[in-house]
């Protein structure tokens, strides 16, 4: 009995009821050499460190404020805004001057009214050696829209990194410790659920984008599907493990390389379709997985491009680096 | 099945309006998610698959969650315990989860 009441003369809520009933200064009080002391210790060292942290952090905010590092950018302010302008105003006239020349709007004998459309049917599979006809279309025969349309993806990612992608240093670590505060980590649920349906997520993508030419689907949804499973991933089992084989470097190399060898192929297709040579590629028995030419390496090279354009905004947003 | 296609037509508009009248931005984007995943199965049925699979992974998927971590960016979804708190204190707290994840 009287043992425990001495244990309990050390515990935190005796001192807290004692201070409270004026008997000490429970500031003043610390008791030395027990674990408690030690905790406390370790406690307010981590304390002082995020004091420091903060100091230094607006320190620094207040040392970029008061510097102008854009100095030399201003020189040529002016300048800049005239070429802008030049460059959108030609810009502006070549395609009005391209519109002038399309057939009127609306009319029953326009070409895209009667020609295009029996001619993708009909020829289509023919053609492209695809058996969905969509995919032939979108990366055959209007394949300069889609590289388009890749290139903006790509722009929007650059634009998002130029926005959100934070140097190295402390502020990375303090944003994402941050934005995960209060979340919780290594939830069982979610990572129960997560083990089981990720490797589905994942097959079912690559077969997307594989089955691309034969059935519905094809680069951009597959590697959607990807971009999906791999945030799936990252929001179950967090960014250490993921970046083990989705890191910066890797995303470097996949995301630069699809880009090029999709080039490369769409650019052999321009190539050849503008001086009228025939297609050296042979298409191969439609319904195949190897056929249709290069529409199979161009869904995977769009498709890889695509999962990491998804994976790398849910990235950039939570921490500001892949 | 005409009536199951005018049961998700009228669910589609319900569920366009209640995206832009709700007073919360959390609310808006579970309702936008499900009409994502109800226009995917309307694009299902109108016999264009493609544009099924990528409605469901791009806007049902990927653009609520970017939406979501963007609330959390901004600071419009909030937990108790940080509007509890104060800023610095908060900011403290997460230097020194920071600190531990090292």
């Amino acid at each position: 009995m009287s043992k425990k009441r001495r244990d309990y003369k050390l515990t935190f809520y005796s001192r807290i009821e004692d201070f409270v009933n004026g008997k000490e200064e429970f500031l003043l009080y610390r008791p030395t050499g027990t674990t408690e002391a030690k905790k406390l210790e370790t406690l307010e060292e981590e304390l002082t460190e995020a004091a420091d942290l903060l100091e230094k952090r607006e320190a620094r905010q207040k040392v970029q404020d008061n510097t102008e590092p854009l100095d030399f950018l201003k020189r040529f302010h002016r300048l800049y805004g005239i070429i802008a302008v030049l460059v959108c105003a030609t810009m502006m006239g070549m395609l009005m001057i391209t519109v002038s020349w399309l057939p009127k709007f609306g009319e029953p004998g326009n070409p895209a009214n009667n020609e295009v459309i029996a001619r993708y049917i009909e020829k289509g599979q023919e053609e492209t050696g695809a058996v969905n006809v969509v995919t032939g279309l979108i990366l055959n025969y209007r394949g300069f829209d889609t590289m388009g349309e890749t290139h903006v993806l790509f722009i929007a990612a650059s634009c998002v990194m130029i926005l959100l992608l934070i140097a190295e240093g402390e502020e990375k670590k303090s944003s994402y410790a941050f934005d995960r505060y209060l979340e919780p980590k290594n939830d069982i649920i979610i990572q129960k659920v997560a083990a089981f349906l990720v490797p589905v997520v994942f097959v079912f993508g690559i077969y997307v984008i594989l089955n691309g030419h034969l059935s519905p689907g094809g680069g951009f949804s597959g590697g959607a599907i990807l971009g999906a499973g791999l945030i799936m991933y990252v929001s179950a089992f967090g960014f250490k493990k993921t970046q083990r084989f989705m890191n910066e470097h890797v995303y470097k190399i996949a995301k630069v390389s699809a880009l090029c060898f999709y080039v490369c192929c769409l650019s052999y297709y321009f190539y050849m379709g503008a001086h009228g040579y025939d297609n050296h590629i042979p298409l191969g028995t439609p319904g195949n997985i190897i056929s249709s030419g290069l529409i199979l390496f161009i869904n995977i090279f769009v498709g890889t491009e695509v999962a990491c354009t998804m994976y790398a905004f849910y990235a950039l947003f939570r921490k500001g680096g892949l | 099945m005409k009536l199951f296609i005018i049961i998700l037509a009228l669910f589609l508009i319900v569920c366009a309006i209640a995206t832009c009248l709700h007073r919360t931005l959390l609310t808006s984007i579970i309702i936008f998610m499900a009409y994502s995943t109800i226009m995917s199965i309307i694009w299902a049925l109108l016999e264009s698959p493609d544009l099924a699979i990528t409605e469901a992974a791009v806007g049902a998927g990927v653009t609520s969650i970017l939406f979501f971590v963007t609330l959390k960016k901004i600071r419009a979804v909030e937990t108790t315990e940080i509007r509890a708190g104060s800023a610095e204190e908060s900011t403290a707290m997460a230097e020194g989860i920071g600190a531990e994840h090292e």
